[in-house]
């Protein structure tokens, strides 16, 4: 694996993007039919490295069926994906792109453990087999998502805020450059998404590029630098992030800044029950986990 | 005790119990993909073709004439096996929902042409039983070689690819989206699971194949909580189960495959009858997160229930 990162500039706030030319995501007319229906007509998008790119638009826009074709999920029917300059297949370099697919709520036949479906995002392209030392990747991009201590647990065991925070895991298990999230907090707890955005916040600060589908920017807001809206399969947005038709303002939390370091997570006393699982200790972590 | 060492030492023993064995360690295996798949099914569906090859092979052998005539129904089977495994993958890969259907085509395709064929090779639907309920009694040494190859690729193929292979069963979008050769993969299982169902025709015969690559997958997701143990409990109880049964039949005449896999069902209802019990004895897996509630609860009731975001997530 090579090592990645590493040379993005770690610009605190607002990281400028590296002028090398070659954006991270670069889709150029991209049409899209499913059966029978045009899902996405035309779709141009580009996101430079270090950039956080918001995609927002009502149920039914494209915005999944967007993120799925920049991934290789579903074939585009014409236009171009370009990903760190390299057309969609075997040539572009999958170890930098982690994607987080929507939960699927369908638990699979055999259970499996939070440990090992991480373990699976260490695998890409030609790689066919776990790397040495994977147990430690696996825990650390556990401890990232805040659940180190959950490593042993069936995923059907999680709670659906967990289970989404695994699928997080699994895709910055190998260190990703690129990181594409389909509603990663849609129907997730609160904690889960505090957890979430001090997590993004970290990755932000350290170079991450990110393109996030949200129905709302809510936690995510002061890290978002630019939105694209999707209206019927068609960008009708790029640029800086809209104002919220009136009544859907659903991000004016009180406590919306993001959490510069998750040790010093300030949560609402209002909610404040037990403690989360960012401020224990990890020697602890690691005995929960033993 | 005398007689287990005589069962020992009988060489048609020896070679059914290693053929047993062997067939007991890998058909859980591909079990495990298969069931992580939600391809349980998929094991009949190829079992029911393997016999139109075991009657294609026969036909083919007696027109030229080889004796035994049924010289060439093994590998006939290994071909319609592949061929079919692979065409249900690819009619699974064009049309998702059409999937199950083409299995159930699949089905009756597969007993109508075997039971076709064999006629006009000029035996009966008779001579079709020894491979739809197995004969492991007539495994001869050759067999047991073949058996041990096949066992073998298998193996290697299904542990040594296992977390690939996890991947793409466990979530085929994620994998594609991670660059995985995601179509060959599942034509690996394909092939795995017909490969594990002519080795195993001998055992338990075609009609109870897929119950050995089942079964204990059941019995070993009711008593683990990851995948890598899952197969582990599943390949152990899949030997037990079939060197157990093989040698009950040693002394009592009853027919080795549906005694194996009547032996696995009722491992399984056991363990399942007893799981609840063992469940609560071992040391509690709280299920509620231990994360902090989204609602405000007063302090006095600040217990660790948070109802409403159990439910809603």
């Amino acid at each position: 694996m090579t090592s990645l990162a590493t040379d993005s500039p770690s610009g605190a706030g607002t990281p400028p993007p590296p002028d090398d030319g070659v954006p991270a995501i670069e889709a150029r007319d991209v049409h899209v039919r499913l059966g029978a229906s045009p899902v996405l007509r035309g779709v141009d998008l580009t996101v430079r490295r270090g950039e956080v790119v918001a995609l927002l638009g009502a149920n039914g826009s494209g915005k999944s069926t967007l993120v799925r074709t920049l991934v290789g999920v579903l074939p585009a029917t014409a236009g171009s994906v370009h990903l760190f300059g390299h057309a969609l297949g075997n040539d572009v370099p999958w170890a930098r792109v982690g994607y987080v697919p929507q939960r699927v709520s369908a638990v699979a036949g055999v259970p499996s453990t939070a440990a090992e479906v991480v373990a699976s995002g260490l695998l890409h392209g030609r790689r066919l087999r776990l790397p040495r030392g994977w147990r430690s990747s696996v825990r650390e991009a556990l401890d990232l998502v805040g659940l180190a201590d959950r490593a042993r647990y069936a995923t059907h065991q999680l709670s659906g805020g967990q289970q989404q925070r695994v699928l997080i895991a699994r895709a910055l298990v190998r260190r990703p450059e690129l990181l594409v999230l389909d509603e990663p907090v849609a129907g997730v707890d609160r904690p889960s998404q505090e957890a979430f955005a001090a997590t993004m916040t970290r990755l932000v600060a350290d170079g991450m590029t990110v393109l996030v589908v949200l129905h709302e920017l809510g936690e995510l807001a002061p890290l978002v630098q630019r939105c694209v809206v999707l209206r019927h399969g068609k960008v009708v947005h790029d640029g800086a992030p809209p104002t919220p038709r009136p009544g859907h303002g659903g991000e004016a939390h009180e406590h919306v800044h993001p959490h510069a370091h998750p040790r010093t997570v300030q949560r609402p006393e209002d909610v404040r029950l037990a403690d989360g699982p960012f401020e224990r200790p990890d020697d602890t972590e690691d005995e929960v986990a033993r | 005790m005398s007689g287990l060492w005589e069962m020992v030492t009988d060489p048609f023993m020896q070679r059914a119990l290693v053929a047993a064995l062997l067939v007991g360690v890998s058909a859980p295996v591909v079990g495990t993909y298969l069931v992580q798949k939600r391809l349980a099914l998929l094991g009949d569906g190829i079992g029911h073709v393997a016999l139109t090859g075991v009657a294609l092979g026969w036909l083919v052998g007696a027109a030229m004439g080889l004796v035994p005539a049924d010289v060439l129904a093994v590998p006939g089977a290994v071909v319609a096996a592949v061929a079919g495994s692979v065409l249900i993958e690819v009619v699974r890969r064009r049309g998702r929902t059409s999937g199950d259907l083409a299995l159930a085509i699949l089905f009756y395709g597969g007993i109508a042409g075997g039971v076709l064929l064999i006629g006009l090779a000029g035996g009966s639907s008779g001579s079709l039983m020894a491979y739809l309920f197995g004969s492991i009694s007539s495994v001869t040494l050759a067999d047991v070689w073949v058996t041990v190859a096949l066992c073998g690729l298998i193996l290697i193929i299904g542990l040594g690819l296992r977390a690939a292979l996890f991947s793409v069963s466990h979530d085929e979008e994620f994998a594609v989206s991670a660059g995985l050769p995601v179509w060959a993969l599942n034509m690996a299982v394909a092939v795995l699971a017909a490969l594990t169902v002519t080795v195993a025709m001998r055992v338990v015969g075609l009609l109870l194949v897929s119950a050995l690559m089942i079964v204990p997958v059941a019995i070993g997701q009711l008593v683990t909580r990851s995948f890598r143990r899952t197969m582990l409990v599943a390949s152990v109880v899949g030997v037990v189960v079939c060197v157990t049964g093989l040698s009950i039949t040693y002394w009592h005449n009853v027919s080795p495959g549906a005694l194996i896999v009547v032996l696995a069902i009722a491992v399984y209802a056991v363990v399942a009858a007893l799981h609840p019990v063992l469940a609560r004895r071992r040391p509690p897996a709280d299920p509620h997160p231990d994360i902090p509630d989204d609602v405000a609860v007063a302090p006095a009731g600040a217990g660790r229930a948070a109802p409403q975001e159990e439910c809603t997530t």
